[in-house]
This record gives structure tokens, C-alpha cells and sequence, in this order.
């Protein structure tokens, strides 16, 4: 690996203030699950990392009036396993779970994995389906995102030099309703997913599909809601056949690339039958 | 360049002065001579690097010993003090024949003493599903969910 300075500051302006000193030659490091990874693999050389590890104000979960305020730094193991997100935000316990292996989720953190870009990640899709935000703050100002404009292409985001995610901020699923994120694994357990589907229903008193959301990952440069089909179902009774219709719809929508884990139309097919199969898990969860 | 840490390793208090770029991995083998601890994957996939970092399961192999600064490390060495009995996990590995070349078995041990001390009475399910990602390429999964098991004392 390339020789590089380590610098662990305690305070958030501290930590911007090192971004903002070594700019391009500076890089943050949480977790560092990838960029210590990238670094040994030389495809990132930076001269400075500040590591946002020891920064007090990015850790911990917070309930506030607009929803979950989840730290930057806060472990993707941490999520998964916290009783207030485990009983009332099930679905993002559940899809937390499903990353990598536990030995990799006690690093991971939760704006890691935001700040990555990584279309092929498990939370974006979820993240997208529960309308979640993050809030970003450099030396000059703090804004807040929602997480539909942060990944704006492959391995892209809207984070800019000098600027640091802080917080990632989720509010309450609707009430009654059901959910489902499904992650389809043909090679291990543990890998990335071939298409991730997160799927989140709402039925009103009639049975109709009153509030639908749908997301997929790994279905194109970045995680994509499913607008389209969601528009199948908006306002009907869930009947198979217009669960089917939905689900060729999102075929449609989606824009995978071939790769070791399949062909795009084999990829747009799996999408298929995962966000039937995630439609019908969250209905249920919703009856 | 050079970056002091100081830390806990198997309840040692250690200070030193390393390049900022040292891996935790090197740091336990290297370093301090700890080579029970195994690289084989070097990214993360494998488990055979994994150690305790404040009683949680990590890969020491895409860690560095900057991040470990200020935590408690344990290593398959800390499980057992010299000449006294293995620890209990350590022993049902050897009771239940749950390795053959222990390359992934420290890997193994140290992931199941993570699990055991969160959850002292796993199912099978909760076993393989904890354990999944520790990689073994000679003895076969039985066995180590066997040795898991005994070690929960089942
Ligand atoms: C073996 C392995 C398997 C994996 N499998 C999966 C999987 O199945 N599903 C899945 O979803 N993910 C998977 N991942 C990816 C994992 O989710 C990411 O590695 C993790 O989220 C990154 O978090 P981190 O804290 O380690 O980030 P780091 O490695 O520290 O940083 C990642 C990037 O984000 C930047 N960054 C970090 N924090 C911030 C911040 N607060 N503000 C601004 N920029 C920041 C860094 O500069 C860097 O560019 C896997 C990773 C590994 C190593
Ligand atoms: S050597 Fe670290 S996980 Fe394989
Ligand atoms: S005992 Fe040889 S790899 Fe597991």
C-alpha cells in the first residue's frame, strides 16, 4: 500500500477542516471496508485519510419527530440489531441484515455505504422505498437530500470535496403497512445481489393498494424505484394478475448490466419474478 | 507515514509507532508475532482473518492498525492463556474434528466465540447463518457446525 497520513480528529468542524486543507488528496475513512480495500488494490492513492471514527456527533440513533436520525458512523450491524429499528423500521433491519457477513457489518457503516455509490449495495433500494434522507455538511453549509438525488450515476454521488454525510434520516413506514426486501443469491450467501428488490404496500379499508412503493438494486447504474410500476397497482385491489402486470412493468424499467452474476436480460427477468414474489410478501404483511 | 496506537491486545496494553498504512493483520502477525491469526483472501470474503475488536467479529485484513487504536483486540492466542486449558470452543474444534489443515480455524474459532458470546444458545440456523461467511476449503461445513454446537454445549 501507498504511504499515506492518518488523522483521527474528535470534532466534526475539525474533520471538515482537514478536507478542506488537503482537498483532492484527502479521503474519509468510517468502517473501511472498501476504502482500505481500494487502497490495497491501488485504485485509491490518497495522501490523507481522516478517519470520522472518534467524531462523537456522527454516532448513535436518535428518534425525532420527522423520523430515525441514524449517526454516519453508526455500524450497519448496529442498525440491524437495534430494538426500536428492529420493531418499528423492520424492513431496514431486515435489509442491513442481509449485507455481507456480520465480521464486515460490525465495520460497515451506514454512511460508508451511502457515500459509496454502489449500486449493487442492499439498503439503497429500501432506502428509496422508505423516502429516507441524508444530511451532508461541509466547512461553508449543511444540506439535506433526499436519498433519490444522492446517487446520481454509477458509483456516483452528489457528495462533493470537502463535504461529509453526517446523518441518515428515515422516517415511520405507513401505518398497517407491509414490506418485503428480497436479495436473489444463486452463487453465496454473502455475496452481492444478482437484483435486490425492496417492495413496501399499504392497503386502505377496501383492500386497495392505497400507498405502493417499489425499488430495485443491482438493476442499473444506480438503484431505481420502479415509478411505473407502482402506477399498475396505485389505487387497485392486489389481484395475481395485476401483481404480474406490475412486475413485467418493472422488467421494463429497469437497466441491468452483464456481469459474472448474469446476462441483463437474464438480470431483467430475476427483477421480474422478485418483484412479483416481493409484492405479494408485502401485501400479505399489509392484510 | 508514521502513526502512533495504542491499544489492548489479549488483554495487554501495547503502544507503538507503525506506518500509518500497516494493516491490523500485519500489525498482530508482524509486529507483535501473533501468527495465529490467518490471511488467506486478503478482501474481506474468507473469514480466516477474523478477530475480536471489542468483543466483535472483524476482517483484520481490510482494517488498520490505526483503526484498531483506542479498542480491545482479541486473537485466537488470547483465548487460552499459555499452558492452561483451551477454551472451550478451542476444544470442541479438536472433540469434533473441525478442521484438517487449520488454515481457516482460527477464522473459525474466533467467529464462534463472537457468536456464542451474543447468543449463548444458537440454533443450526442461527449457526450457519452467522457462520456462512467463514470459508473452509478442506474439512466441510458439518463438522464445524458440529464443533459450533458442542461448543454451545449441545
Ligand atoms: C467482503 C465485502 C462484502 C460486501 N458485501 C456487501 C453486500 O452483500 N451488500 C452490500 O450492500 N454491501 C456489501 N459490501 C459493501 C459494504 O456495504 C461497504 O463496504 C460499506 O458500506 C462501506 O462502509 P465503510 O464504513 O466501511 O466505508 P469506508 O470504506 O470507510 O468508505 C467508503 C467510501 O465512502 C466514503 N465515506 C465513508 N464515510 C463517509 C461519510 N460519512 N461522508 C462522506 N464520505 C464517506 C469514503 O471516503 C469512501 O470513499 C461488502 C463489502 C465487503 C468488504
Ligand atoms: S483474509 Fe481477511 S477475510 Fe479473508
Ligand atoms: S481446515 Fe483447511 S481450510 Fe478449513
Amino acid at each position: 500500500m501507498h504511504d499515506f497520513a492518518y488523522h483521527a480528529p474528535t470534532t466534526l468542524p475539525e474533520a471538515l477542516e482537514l478536507l478542506d486543507r488537503y482537498g483532492d488528496d484527502a479521503r474519509v475513512i468510517a468502517g473501511g471496508t472498501v476504502l482500505v480495500t481500494l487502497m490495497k488494490q491501488r485504485l485509491s492513492q490518497p495522501g490523507h485519510l481522516v478517519s470520522l471514527a472518534n467524531v462523537g456527533v456522527l454516532q448513535g440513533v436518535r428518534l425525532q419527530g420527522d423520523g430515525l436520525h441514524i449517526g454516519a458512523t453508526v455500524t450497519q450491524r448496529d442498525v440491524e440489531t437495534a430494538p426500536q429499528v428492529q420493531s418499528a423500521w423492520p424492513l431496514l433491519a431486515e435489509t442491513y441484515r442481509r449485507v455481507a457477513t456480520v465480521r464486515i457489518r460490525n465495520l460497515a457503516t451506514v454512511g460508508g455505504g451511502l457515500a459509496h455509490g454502489d449500486p449493487n449495495q442492499d439498503p439503497p433500494p429500501t432506502l428509496l422505498v422508505l423516502g429516507a434522507s441524508v444530511t451532508l455538511a461541509s466547512s461553508q453549509a449543511v444540506r439535506t437530500l433526499p436519498v433519490s438525488e444522492l446517487w446520481t450515476g454509477y458509483f456516483e454521488t452528489a457528495v462533493q470535496p470537502g463535504e461529509v454525510v453526517t446523518e441518515l434520516i428515515v422516517p415511520l413506514p405507513p401505518v398497517g403497512s407491509g414490506s418485503a426486501f428480497l436479495k436473489f443469491l444463486p452463487r453465496t450467501e454473502d455475496d452481492y445481489a444478482t437484483v435486490s428488490v425492496a417492495a413496501l404496500v399499504q392497503l386502505d379499508v377496501s383492500g386497495a393498494c392505497q400507498d405502493i412503493r417499489i425499488a430495485l438494486g443491482s438493476a442499473g447504474p444506480t438503484a431505481v424505484k420502479a415509478t411505473r410500476a407502482e402506477a399498475v397497482l396505485r389505487g387497485k385491489q392486489p389481484t395475481d394478475a395485476l401483481i404480474s402486470q406490475a412486475a413485467d412493468q418493472a422488467r421494463e424499467e429497469v437497466g441491468p448490466i452483464a456481469d459474472v452474476r448474469g446476462s441483463a436480460a437474464y438480470k431483467r427477468d430475476i427483477a421480474a419474478v422478485f418483484v412479483r414474489r416481493a409484492l405479494q410478501q408485502a401485501i400479505a404483511g399489509a392484510r | 507515514m508514521e502513526q502512533k496506537i495504542s491499544l489492548t491486545v489479549n488483554g495487554q496494553q501495547v503502544e507503538r509507532t507503525v506506518p500509518a498504512r500497516r494493516l491490523l493483520i500485519d500489525f498482530l502477525r508482524y509486529d507483535l508475532g501473533l501468527t495465529g491469526t490467518k490471511e488467506a483472501c486478503s478482501v474481506g470474503v474468507c473469514g480466516a482473518c477474523t478477530v475480536l475488536v471489542d468483543g466483535k467479529t472483524a476482517a483484520s485484513c481490510i482494517m488498520l492498525a490505526a483503526q484498531a487504536s483506542g479498542r480491545a483486540i482479541t486473537t485466537v492466542e488470547g483465548l487460552a492463556a499459555e499452558g492452561e486449558r483451551l477454551h472451550p470452543v478451542q476444544q470442541a474444534f479438536i472433540d469434533m474434528g473441525g478442521f484438517q489443515c487449520g488454515i481457516c480455524t482460527p477464522g473459525q474459532v474466533m467467529a464462534a466465540k463472537g457468536l456464542l458470546d451474543t447468543n449463548p444458545n444458537p440454533s443450526d440456523d442461527q449457526i450457519r447463518e452467522w457462520m456462512m461467511g467463514n470459508l473452509c476449503r478442506c474439512t466441510g461445513y458439518y463438522k464445524i457446525l458440529g464443533s459450533v454446537r458442542k461448543a454451545a454445549g449441545r
